[in-house]
């Protein structure tokens, strides 16, 4: 009846049990405070069915962020683990150990990082090319509502059964059934799998949006930059997630079907698997740092009230990225005995990209070059950036260098390493993003002085915590122990290293500060929140928080900076009279389609093959249902809009 | 926006910053010395973490072998070249940073300059010179340095077949006869000819202070090719995640005077432990904290038979290979 799930499957002992536990009340308390307050319907018709593409941005970035806190409490596990262990001390034992490590990469990158950035994208970008909505909005709600699910299913592996110890990309045989035989490397998959489709549509979604719903006058060269890059990472989530989606779909087919794709033995070939996966792997990267270069490009511009310097130099740079991140993917594992033509060709290349990055990084230099820099808290976390992405860079082309990489793969100096590029090129550009975006979503302004705080908190936190890993790397220690030997002088440095931990906790806690103050003094920020920045772009021409139909009339504009222009020449963005707008209606039907899926990955993780063939049932019925759906739309009146958008203005 | 300069220098403005006050419409650390307070506390924290090194060997600033040597001169004449766009970078961001920060009223405003050709030439082309010299070092070091590639020496060469199991290594010496356990022996100032597999998940073999590493797989052979400058101890590790005991495969890798080897080679070769096939599955099935052990090996095709585990195809509707236990 209930396939391999068994009571035993929550069982795991104490400390798991203080996860559970945690887990099962917090979900309890937010269900009763949300019938308590009587919030139920609110929270259906406002947010949950809603297809606006700024409310599920909003919603992508909480349970981001909800993420974000269980990722953190994996890093705190770990460092607090490796500072213990030597000798074979700590406090977990091996597989706990490595299911943490595991969680914390997957979470991290596909919980953490990916919605952070799609939904930034959700809010910003229809707003910036002068659009109502994205291009398919339903396939939004779902695509989201996917993350979702496979967000769900991550956090229940933690309650019911376990998840995989086999690292954040599952190398085989290890994550073969071989080596791994329970339900932890299901999870993994059906996880991933189930989320990774949810990327894919969005992708699909936004390189659509970009060409076909930029408003009148907005040719490809007067984008926004930071359309541009959202652009080029799109055009990477195209490329790269079917691979991801087929590569696991093969593991899939081993592991159920008893195939050997990439069995050790049986004329399977981990290798392949190795490949396929950091085909995805490495655009991946890339993926998420675009969009993060094209917010500094808008921060650095609109902080330095100038121009962005370099403009078509910049596009040209976004897309060398693209196109150059699909051909060094064989720099992850130099040290599989590929002949020396085969590296040196990837090292080169993986070089040839540090060309376009430094390129960008020397124009936003420029941009400030002749400026008037205020210093905000997006500033801050530019000039952050800059110093740990530099550094970061550095040891990345050096470890491009095939021979250097020899020495310097999976060792902690490699952990440093990317931790370095993603913490400083991903997250503190989705920090600086959100700070300077929030008036738009809001209406109020994040304070500055906890954002300051914030900065410093993990900025030092950073540094106080992985230039020890630089250290331990070139010491010989390598990534994923549970314990290591006591006599090497490795655990002062793991234990700085949990110190920088703690430290990056009070920047983290400076940033909850920070929205709490920022919410009690509201009504201080409140007054500018339209265009608090001086900003360049079409995003702050409208109202804060921006009206759910984006733009009472579509702007039509004759350059780039359309906003800053339009100000400076006082000529109006969208003359001429009101018209209809017609808007998607609200649907639950991405949440149905979403909650299937989540049910049919459950139910194939512990082979309960009835409710996987009912999910799969259900999902059909819904997709059709919704496909029948003819009365998807509504309209808003000319009169109407002119209403609303005289209150607003007034 | 920017008032009321703290007076403090900038490694205790930032302290001051996190801890201290800051009232409403004060910055909360002078703008101008934000990029040097970080460059400053990112070299001051790198002071402390070396320091805290003290009395250990830093194994790749501390090589003892030639591969380990070149790869070490490598890696500093690589990080040399990059210093060529890095300090620039700092000292242009440190520099416009500070003097176009918006309260300094003297500094040039030029809202609409956007453009400079030559200086986007400059760095399109300071940076593809850099990528070309560093291209060159990578190309000529990937194959002066390959893994695959015997050392140059004077010295016949020593063949060591290398096994990675769950959770230990074995090393079978071929033309000795016989094999250790989670410890390697090996002759000062003599090539090593390792050749590698596994009969477990993916690991690399690393001694990190004779040179880079090589993974290794069930039913392949990769090769790697390292030399001892000396006699010494080194560690040796797998740095790839091969299961639940994986933090355990550590070896210690002595080097020693070729007559030291040679009589170590003879006192084996009379060990009463010795190593079948048979022998072998016993010994790779699952098992961590085995104990360095010395055997002589009974079966001369023991390395190949064990690469072929994998190659050999399946009984008719028998599994491949049984599950762990």
């Amino acid at each position: 009846m209930f396939g391999r799930l068994t009571i035993a499957a929550v069982e795991q002992g104490p400390i798991v049990l203080g996860a559970q536990i945690f887990i099962v009340i917090g979900t309890l308390a937010v269900l009763g405070a949300l019938t308590y307050f009587r919030k139920w319907s609110w929270l259906w018709n406002e947010w949950l069915t809603s297809l606006d593409a700024k409310k599920i941005g909003v919603m992508y970035i909480v349970v981001a962020l909800v993420m974000l806190v269980r990722g953190g409490i994996d890093a705190i596990m770990m460092r607090l683990q490796q500072a213990l262990a030597a000798g074979g001390g700590g406090y977990l034992p091996p597989q706990h150990f490595q299911q943490v490590f595991t969680g914390h990469g997957v979470i991290m990158i596909f919980f953490v990082a990916m919605p952070l950035m799609l939904g930034l994208i959700n809010v910003v970008l229809p707003l910036q090319i002068g659009a109502r909505d994205v291009a398919f909005p339903f396939l939004n709600s779902l695509s989201f509502w996917l993350f979702v699910s496979g967000a769900a299913l991550m956090m229940l592996s933690l309650v019911v059964g376990e998840f995989s110890t086999a690292g954040w990309l599952a190398y085989p045989p290890l994550s073969e059934l071989r080596y791994s035989p329970g339900v932890g490397v299901d999870y993994y998959i059906w996880a991933v799998q189930i989320a990774g489709i949810g990327s894919l549509l969005s992708g699909i979604n936004f390189i659509t949006t970009i060409f076909k719903k930029r408003c009148p006058g907005m040719t490809l060269m007067r984008m926004p930059i930071f359309v541009w890059t959202v652009l080029g990472s799109m055009l990477l989530v195209v490329f790269a997630f079917p691979v991801l989606t087929a590569t696991l779909g093969m593991l899939t087919l081993d592991r159920y079907l008893g195939m050997h794709f990439f069995t050790a033995g049986g004329g399977g070939n981990m290798m392949m698997y190795v490949n396929l996966i950091w085909t995805w792997g490495h655009p991946e990267v890339y993926v998420l740092v675009l969009p993060a270069f094209g917010v500094f490009s808008e921060v650095v511009a609109v902080f330095s009230q100038k121009r962005l310097f370099g403009y078509p130099s910049m596009v040209l740079a976004t897309m060398a990225i693209t196109v150059f991140s699909f051909i060094v993917w064989l720099h992850h594992f130099f040290t599989m005995g590929a002949g020396a033509d085969v590296n040196a060709f990837f090292g080169i290349m993986t070089m040839i990209i540090a060309i376009p990055t430094g390129v960008k990084i020397f124009n936003w230099i420029f941009t400030m070059y002749r400026g008037r820099i205020l210093f905000t808290t997006p500033m801050l976390w530019f000039l952050g950036f800059v110093a740990l992405f530099t550094i970061g860079g550095m040891a990345g082309v050096l470890m491009a260098v095939p021979p250097a990489d020899f020495e310097l793969h999976n060792s902690l100096f490699l952990v440093a390493h990317f931790h370095t590029m993603i913490v400083s090129g991903v997250l503190f550009g989705d920090f600086a993003a959100i700070t300077y975006w929030m008036p738009k979503i809001f209406g109020f302004r994040l304070d500055e002085k906890w954002g300051a705080r914030a900065f410093w908190g993990w900025t030092v936190g950073f540094m106080v915590a992985f230039i020890p890993l630089y250290v331990l790397g070139l010491m010989g220690a390598t990534r994923r122990l549970d314990h290591y030997p006591a006599g090497l002088g490795w655990q002062p440095l793991f234990i700085m290293a949990g110190i920088g931990v703690c430290i990056i906790v009070l920047g983290f806690v400076s940033q909850l500060m920070q929205i709490f103050v920022s919410i009690r003094d509201r009504a201080r920020t409140t007054a500018d929140a339209a265009d608090p920045w001086n900003g360049r772009t079409l995003e702050w021409s409208v109202p804060s928080p921006a009206p759910f139909y984006n733009f009472a009339k579509t702007p039509k504009i004759s350059s780039r900076d359309a906003y800053w222009e339009a100000k400076r020449t006082g000529e109006s963005l969208a003359p001429g009279a009101y018209e209809d707008i017609v808007l998607p209606k609200n649907t639950p039907m991405g949440i149905y389609l979403a909650g299937t899926a989540f049910f049919f990955g459950f139910a194939v993780i512990w082979h309960i093959w009835w409710l996987a063939a009912l999910a799969a049932l259900a999902f059909l019925v819904f997709l059709v249902m919704r496909s029948l759906m003819e009365d998807t739309e509504y309209v808003i009146p000319a009169a109407r809009v002119a209403a609303l958008d005289a209150a607003h203005s007034a | 926006m920017d008032v009321h300069p703290p007076p403090f220098p900038p490694y205790l403005s930032a302290i001051h910053c996190i801890l201290l006050r800051a009232t409403d419409n004060e910055r909360s650390v002078n703008p101008k010395y934000v990029f040097p307070s970080v460059l400053i506390l990112a070299a001051a924290i790198t002071a402390i973490a070396l320091s805290l090194t003290h009395g250990h060997a830093v194994g790749l600033l501390d090589p003892q072998g030639v591969i380990a040597k070149r790869e070490q001169a490598l890696m500093i004449k690589a990080a040399l070249l990059m210093l060529i766009v890095v300090v620039p970078v700092f000292a242009l961001t440190f520099g416009i940073a500070w003097h176009y920060r918006a309260s300094n009223t003297r500094a040039q405003y030029r809202p609409s300059w956007e453009h400079n050709r030559i200086e986007e030439g400059i760095w399109w082309a300071v940076p593809m010179i850099v990528v070309a010299a560093l291209a060159v070092v990578a190309w000529q070091s990937a194959h002066a340095l390959d893994p695959f590639r015997p050392i140059d020496s004077p010295m016949s060469p020593l063949t060591v077949e290398v096994v990675s199991l769950d959770w230990k290594w074995l090393f079978i010496y071929p033309a000795q006869g016989i094999a250790t356990m989670n410890y390697l022996a090996i002759p000062e100032q003599t090539p090593i000819a390792f050749k590698l597999t596994s009969d477990a998940p993916m690991n690399a073999f690393w001694i990190p202070q004779l040179g880079g590493q090589e993974m290794t797989m069930p039913g392949m052979i990769t090769q790697l090719h390292l030399m001892a400058d000396a006699t010494g101890t080194y560690e040796g590790f797998s740095s790839n995640l091969s299961g639940a005991g994986f933090s355990s495969m550590h070896f210690p890798v002595r080097s020693m005077t070729t007559n030291d080897f040679a009589a170590w080679v003879s006192q084996a070769q009379r060990s009463p432990n010795t190593l079948s096939f048979a022998a072998y599955t016993q010994l790779a099935q699952p098992s961590v904290h085995n104990p360095a052990t010395v055997f002589r090996v009974t079966n001369s095709r023991l390395y190949a038979e064990i690469v072929m585990r994998f190659m050999t195809p399946p009984a008719s509707g028998a599994p491949v290979m049984p599950m762990r236990p």
